[in-house]
């Protein structure tokens, strides 16, 4: 094949767009998975969750986090930039008065923390925050 | 079994019926991820708690499934309500088995 300039062009434009699209973070779509392994496929809105965590995180070893997700049955958080993006599940009971928890984390990149709450009618919100971290938590 | 491993609960003492009260619990424990290497580079085995739950007189208040992203010395803080006087009790399950516990009383007037 002769390669002209404008081929050559064309070709790398190509190959830029696509090494764009598969050196996205491998991790988001390990998020993503297990998002979709949780709701079964189903449509993720926001709503009232509410996540908050500190935007910037000297020590990734211990980041507090705390979610408030009313009339949620379920919350689970993930970590989109952990080795392993789950990081808890909270199944609140009967005696439960907020639907509120709050906890501390881990986490390894700077990175987003994103919770998925399961709500009484079955369906799902979201909220994301993202947190700049200064040392990793996962050890060499 | 893991050493050291201490449980620590903070709950109010005495409360009115259908009161909200704040409850922190704290569990000294390394929580070894899995994820980490000794100085010869083998990676240290994952070791830590993987589930935490809440009761108030038989009825659950909260039920957690912890990650080995949950930091070292799990921490956490959550509501409840209390309808009547009586025992919270927490327990923590270990990977290796263990499991610990760790009962509080409230009165409620």
């Amino acid at each position: 094949m002769e390669l002209t300039r404008r081929k050559i062009l064309a070709l790398s434009a190509g190959s830029v767009a696509f090494a764009t699209l598969s050196s996205l973070p491998a991790f988001a779509s390990l998020t993503d998975d297990a998002i979709a392994e949780l709701t079964g496929g189903a449509d993720v809105g926001e709503g009232t969750i509410k996540l908050t965590a500190p935007e910037i995180a000297e020590n990734g070893n211990t980041v507090p986090i705390e979610v408030d997700a009313p009339g949620a049955v379920e919350v689970t958080l993930y970590a989109d930039g952990n080795p392993v993006p789950n990081v808890a599940t909270f199944k609140f009971g009967p005696l439960s008065a907020s639907r509120s928890a709050s906890t501390r984390i881990r986490l390894a990149t700077t990175q987003n923390v994103v919770a998925v709450a399961k709500m009484e009618d079955g369906s799902f919100q979201m909220a994301k925050a993202n947190v700049k971290v200064t040392i990793g938590g996962c050890g060499g | 079994m893991a050493s050291g491993v201490k449980p620590r609960v903070k709950v109010p003492k005495n409360a009115a019926a259908g009161d909200t009260i704040t409850i922190k619990t704290l569990i000294s424990h390394k929580m070894e991820s899995g994820q980490r290497k000794d100085d010869d580079g083998n990676i240290i085995p994952r070791s830590i708690i993987n589930r935490f739950t809440a009761d108030f007189n038989g009825q659950n208040v909260i039920d957690v499934t912890l990650e080995p992203a949950i930091s070292t010395n799990p921490y956490f803080q959550f509501e409840a309500v209390v309808p009547e006087s009586g025992d919270f009790q927490f327990t923590w399950y270990d990977d290796d088995g263990d499991i610990y516990k760790e009962t509080k009383s409230i009165t409620v007037s």
